[in-house]
């Protein structure tokens, strides 16, 4: 087994990172797996969630991510997500200050499809408080 | 010969184009960096993107249930041009060359028999197109991207193209644009959208892993290929539109760039004109006090 694996996080605004790492555990939207060198080839989609960076067994790095696709290959793990942020340029007061409009927007909303994005919006917000308000590890 | 009045006129009425072409340069610059940077930050996602479904494309080859979008409708009568040009003029061969492809694509289409759809995205294209293929334009986008382009934006492009594709109204989709090489040069490029048909992967690029590879998919196979496709679209027409974008500035820039410059010329040449014009009134009325004063 290969001891590294190239990882790629990618936004459609701008590339995030891109280097070899030891281990990252991505959110997949059926639960959180980690990838080391050698993986077995999988496509997943990646729900609203944190992406860590391990290196030596601890942390080095932690991205949030508000959803995407993520690839993997014995080489490679490339992460589409839909939107990144480093996890210290959350600033947590802002997000919280969003949700109560996100709120109105829900319960403002007109039609389903105008719901649906309300919906998602919001969840991400609600997600990345969460990711703010967690333990680090 | 012109009068030094007229001389006269020529030279200020050249002198504020300089000043407005120069004044157009220096803000297609600071557009053209902010642009540029922004394209080229794109091109990473759009890229990945490509590779990733370019090996799930080969996987599902073959296959039956593949999704149309991946596989297309297994027809190519219809086809749907998206024409991507700037909403203004003022930048060179930039949209001219963007509507001379189509053009091109859509005889060539036209002459073996199939159906041609154009949807406009930017005023100059609809413009160009109008006169000779108004009956095919089935849709005009301006102002997209104003101030600055995001991807949601864009999303309401890529929502309009899936929904047609959904409902039946076409089985090829391509994409023109300018792609963004330099303030110099720009590249006509068309890109198929519908069915997916992976680019030429550049020098450099990590390899497509080979055919047969197979993926285990987390959830089913077919919900990612659902979502993942359309979402491959708007990232598709995202890129094209930062790079035309892009484009659009250096074409302004560099045209503008050599309208200042000839319009220096101008001055310089009108100038020498106004001076001889000027000696010879001076000359002439010279020699005809001299030859007043000799006569008496």
């Amino acid at each position: 087994m290969s001891d590294t694996i190239e990882f790629e996080l990618v936004s459609p605004e701008r590339l995030l990172v891109s280097e070899a790492v030891e281990m990252v555990v991505v959110p997949g939207s059926e639960g959180d797996f980690g990838v080391l060198g050698g993986h077995a080839p999988t496509v997943s989609s990646v729900r609203a969630g944190v992406i860590a960076v391990y290196e030596h067994g601890a942390v080095t790095a932690r991205f949030f991510v508000a959803g995407g696709f993520a690839e993997v290959t014995p080489e490679r793990c490339t992460v589409l997500a839909d939107d990144a942020v480093p996890m210290g340029e959350i600033d947590r007061a802002a997000v919280e200050g969003t949700l109560p409009d996100l709120r109105d927007d829900v319960a403002a909303a007109r039609d389903e499809v105008e719901k649906d994005a309300a919906e998602k919006a919001l969840a991400i917000a609600e997600a990345k408080l969460a990711a703010v308000n967690a333990p680090v590890y | 010969m012109p009068s030094l009045k007229d001389l006269k006129i020529r030279i200020s009425s050249v002198t504020s184009t300089r000043k407005i072409t120069s004044a157009m340069k220096m803000v297609a610059a600071a557009k053209l960096r902010r642009a540029q940077e922004q394209a080229e930050a794109a091109r990473p996602y759009a890229e990945r993107m490509e590779q990733v479904l370019g090996a799930l494309a080969v996987a599902a080859e073959g296959r039956p249930g593949a999704p149309a979008m991946l596989a297309g409708t297994g027809r190519d009568d219809v086809h749907l041009l998206v024409v991507a040009t700037a909403d203004r003029g003022l930048c060179g061969g930039f949209n001219s060359s963007i509507v001379r492809a189509a053009r091109a694509r859509i005889r060539s289409l036209v002459e073996a028999g199939k159906t041609v759809k154009i949807l406009c995205v930017g005023r100059k294209g609809r413009d160009q197109l109008r006169r000779e293929y108004g009956k095919r334009i089935i849709d005009t986008m301006t102002d997209i991207g104003k101030p600055s382009l995001t991807y949601a934006h864009v999303e309401s492009v890529a929502d309009k193209v899936t929904r047609m594709f959904e409902s039946g109204e076409f089985d090829v989709c391509t994409v023109i644009y300018n792609r963004f090489k330099s303030a110099m040069t720009q590249i006509v490029t068309q890109q198929q959208l519908i069915p997916f048909a992976a680019q030429e992967a550049e020098a450099g690029e990590p390899a497509v892993p080979a055919a047969g590879t197979l993926y285990e998919y987390e959830p089913e196979e077919s919900e990612i290929l659902d979502a993942l496709l359309p979402k491959n679209i708007c990232v598709q027409l995202f890129r094209a539109l930062l790079e035309n974008a892009a484009s659009e500035q250096g074409a302004r820039m560099t045209a503008m760039d050599s309208a200042t410059r000839n319009a220096g010329d101008m001055i310089d040449n009108l100038s020498i004109q106004y001076n001889r014009a000027r000696q010879a009134a001076i000359t002439k009325e010279l020699i005809e006090i001299i030859s007043g004063a000799e006569a008496l």
